[in-house]
């Protein structure tokens, strides 16, 4: 690795650092509760917490890197959800017994993948943007979800099932597990597999990958599968312990990957990016809502301060990322 | 000159990138009214030294005078501000803005509450539009000229202030014959009103035409000096690489085979019309005419990136459909495109990457792509293309001009093709690498390789050819054997028959009746 991708990867860790250092220095002064805040059981909590958005925000981060964006996520997250709580109330699956927990997260993956093969194929088919098209989805699935059950929540509650949510391994929750295991397999997809090399390219100079005999079309399906299939993954994971989902579940959710995703340094323009930085981009940001809620400060707070400290470190980013290659002629 | 202080002097200047000393100490002057020229290999720093001057980079040590005034250039607009204007090697336009907001981009002419002045604006751009006897006015919206006229495009912005020195970085890469003697003429007309002009280009016959003096730099340092009038091309090139070049080389010409590729009635909309050729396997087929003449196009046609309206396409005696790059390469095609930075490079991604992107897909083990594999390749033809570069990890977009056009050469090269289409092939590219290069495309031919050459210097196409195919807009208006093909009968030909060679015909994809589809 050359000093440059060093700087721009390691980045987001310095950044984790310093935040794990001002709050923990920060709570001695300021903390409501008498927990320190690096805390073991704290920071597992914390790793677990960032799983429903980390899991989205990696799928976001290929499908940007690919040149594109989806807004449906929030949405896709929501309908997963309820097709994962709702299918085990169907009477042939209560039949099943346990056997139906599997069975339902089929369902709802398949949901995810399926809605996610919408948007692919709308994008690559029509030439449409990906802004607009999943625009009109976050809308499209976002009204599926009131019409499944109007403004009622979704529940069912399988003890089963929250056990092993609930359940950890080398003492790392369920939900971490589901996370990390995500990162790795995309880290791999987008680092050793020729569909990983080719979402860069595609990203980076479309018609120059359209050159190389580059189906473009045929990729962006793929992508767009793949974060429909990890926005149910999210659900699932997420859902599985909770058992009661509400039809304005997963809002703003797109927005949050987004800024996970930015954070850690992919481009928005796409053709870069990392899926290592990107975990690193999640994890800052539950950081931040965790250890301002640590030194007493309220959501509408947390907040604003994210807000601030997104264009605060995008701007630090744009400054030394000149420093390395000074030749951007803007 | 001596008793005249230089417009500017640069002393001492270094400046390193991660892994390169681009620039070592290296120190340059150049006096009012004298046009400057500056050589050396691909890579050996004539931009950076530039970019240097124009204040997009910053020296690490060494100092920079205007006008024999120590000056810090700490942005392009500053050295503009202190009359030093800058004409790049790469394009820098705004394809959806007007020409007009192109060449005043940065400096629109105002009215009250900061309203443009689009009269005023207009009016001057045609103005400095008219000195440069173009074909297309202000309004014109850049992304829909050629290249050529883009380039024409930057050449102008720099005439918009009184300036104190002009850098051309390789001006006339994509320019034609007829552009290129419009260009002279404004570098004759700065330097009468003694400007000083500094003048970066490959081009020994235009060096040797216009430049007063020339220096040399290799591998960031600074070689030396001549007065143009009293040195060769020998001298400079013995300068520039250590050693001298025998350009003459005489090539066998291979034992020609079957027919690879013909072409028999194709036409596309208004930009070429009823084309019919054919090239054998161990030939070389030269394509030479105007910019706009549609080579370009009908290469992009037998590379299944635009779809004809008539026509047939045979390989190897049977008719086939190329809908899309995917077929050509699967048919065995390569095109090198004329654009490197738009069409043939992904820029952000290294060098390795970008010279194995056709053919990942086939070069997988189990589910991962095998990076051995891969840099055998790019090994492979970082040492027979010489390709500067500190590595396979460089990111692309931070090699020089030159290098960037081998990566593509060598992407397409590696795939082994049976038709080999090389649009523009050396633009760019320094004279060392240009024979080298040169040698390559015989010697595929020599491998029973068919090639297409497209180019608009005469030089190479004479040089390359077996047989030269001469077009002018959008029609095959003779076909020459190499024996027969002289530099006269050539010109008439691609300049219509008794017409005059000022043929503007500036065909761009927009209104051309036959689209890109892809
Ligand atoms: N931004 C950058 N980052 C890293 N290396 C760079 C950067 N810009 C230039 N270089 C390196 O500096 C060296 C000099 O490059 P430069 O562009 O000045 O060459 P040049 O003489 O203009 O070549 P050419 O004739 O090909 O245009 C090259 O090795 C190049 O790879
Ligand atoms: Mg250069």
């Amino acid at each position: 690795m050359n000093k440059e991708t060093l700087i721009k990867q390691g980045g987001i860790w310095v950044f984790i650092l310093v935040e794990l250092a001002f709050f923990s220095i920060a709570g001695e002064f300021l903390s409501v509760t008498d927990v320190a805040f690096m805390d073991y059981g704290n920071m597992l909590l914390l790793l677990k917490q960032s799983a429903p958005i980390g899991i989205i925000a990696l799928g976001m981060t290929i499908v940007m890197i690919n040149g594109n964006i989806d807004l449906s996520v929030g949405a896709t997250f929501a309908l997963a959800a309820i097709v994962l709580l709702d299918s085990m109330t169907w009477p042939f699956m209560q039949a099943l017994g346990d056997w139906a927990i599997p069975l339902a997260w089929l369902f709802a993956l398949l949901t995810g993948t399926v809605l996610g093969a919408i948007n692919g194929l709308i994008v690559w088919k029509t030439g449409v943007d990906a802004f607009i098209v999943t625009l009109g989805a976050m809308l499209g699935y976002r009204g599926l979800v009131f019409m499944y059950n109007g403004e009622q929540p979704t529940s069912h509650l399988n003890w089963t099932l929250v056990d092993f949510a609930e359940a950890q391994f080398l003492g790392l929750h369920t939900a971490t597990w589901f996370l990390l295991g995500a990162a790795l397999v995309l880290w791999l997809v987008m680092t050793r597999t020729v569909h990983g090399r080719n979402a860069y390219a595609i990203g980076n100079n479309r018609e120059a990958a359209v050159n190389a005999g580059i189906r473009v079309g045929p990729h962006f399906l793929w992508n767009f599968m793949l974060i429909g299939f990890l926005a149910a993954l999210s659900a699932v994971v997420f859902y599985s312990e909770s058992g009661s989902v509400n039809p304005n579940d997963g809002m703003l959710y797109e927005l949050w990957a987004i800024t996970a995703v930015v954070l850690g340094g992919t481009k928005l323009t796409g053709g870069y990016g990392s899926i290592i930085s990107t975990l690193g981009g999640v994890i800052a940001i539950q950081l931040l809502r965790k250890g301002l809620g640590h030194i007493g400060a309220d959501t509408e707070t947390v907040n604003l301060v994210i807000g601030l400290i997104l264009i605060a470190v995008l701007f630090l980013d744009r400054q030394l990322n000149r420093r390395g290659k000074e030749e951007l002629k803007t | 000159m001596t008793d005249q202080t230089p417009a500017l002097r640069l002393e001492g200047i270094v400046k390193t990138f991660p892994g390169v000393r681009a620039l070592d100490d290296v120190s340059f002057a150049v006096m009012p009214g004298e046009v400057h020229a500056l050589m050396g290999e691909n890579g050996a720093g004539k931009s950076t030294l530039m970019k240097v001057l124009g204040g997009i980079h910053q020296p690490d040590e060494g100092r920079i005078f205007i006008d024999e005034e120590a000056t810090v250039m700490t942005s392009p607009i500053q050295a503009k501000a202190r009359g030093v204007v800058f004409i790049h090697q790469e394009l820098s336009l705004a394809d959806e803005l007007s020409v007009a907001e192109n060449i005043f981009l940065g400096e629109l002419p105002r009215k009250t509450l900061g309203r443009v002045d689009w009269a005023a604006l207009y009016a001057r751009t045609d103005d400095i539009l008219g000195k440069l006897n173009v074909g297309f006015n202000a309004r014109t919206r850049v992304g829909e000229l050629s290249i050529a006229n883009q380039q024409m495009v930057e050449i102008a912005r720099a005439l918009t202030v009184d300036p104190r020195a002009v850098i051309f970085d390789e001006p006339t890469a994509s320019l034609t014959d007829a552009e290129k003697v419009v260009l002279f003429d404004v570098i004759a007309d700065l330097k009468a009103r003694g400007v000083g002009i500094v003048y970066i280009s490959h081009r020994m016959e235009e060096i040797f035409k216009i430049t007063d003096r020339i220096s040399v730099l290799r591998d960031g340092q600074y070689r030396g000096t001549l007065n143009t009038s009293e040195t060769d091309e020998d001298e400079v090139t013995q300068l520039m690489i250590g050693r001298s070049l025998d350009l003459s080389r005489n090539h066998a010409h291979a034992e020609l085979g079957e027919v690879a590729i013909e072409v028999r009635g194709l036409s596309c909309g208004k930009v070429y019309r009823d084309i019919s050729f054919s090239v054998r396997r161990g030939e070389v087929v030269g394509f030479y005419g105007l910019v706009g003449a549609g080579r370009t196009e009908i290469a992009e046609t037998i590379f299944g990136l635009r779809d004809p309206d008539a026509g047939a396409i045979y390989l190897d005696g049977k008719e086939v459909r190329i809908a899309s790059p995917i077929d050509a390469i699967r048919h065995g095609i390569s095109l090198v495109p004329e654009d490197r930075k738009g069409q043939g490079l992904v820029l952000g991604m290294n060098c390795r990457d970008n010279m194995t992107l056709p053919q990942v897909d086939d070069m997988t083990s189990s589910v991962f792509v095998s990076e051995r594999a891969e840099l055998s390749i790019f090994d492979h033809y970082k040492d027979k293309l010489d390709i500067r570069t500190p590595g396979w990890r460089q990111t692309v977009g931070n090699l020089s001009g030159g290098n960037q056009q081998k990566i593509v050469i060598g992407k397409w090269l590696s795939m082994n093709p049976k038709l080999l289409i090389v649009d523009e092939p050396t633009r760019g590219i320094d004279v060392g690498s240009k024979a080298e290069i040169h040698n390559l495309i015989r010697d595929l031919a020599t491998q029973g390789y068919a090639v297409i050459v497209i180019s608009s210097e005469m030089p190479e196409v004479l040089h390359l050819a077996d047989r030269v195919v001469a077009m002018h807009q959008g029609r095959i208006v003779r076909e020459f054997t190499a024996e027969e093909v002289t530099e006269d009968s050539l010109i008439q030909a691609i300049s219509g028959i008794g017409g005059n060679g000022a043929a503007q015909a500036d065909v761009t994809a927009q209104d051309a009746g036959c689209s890109r589809p892809h």
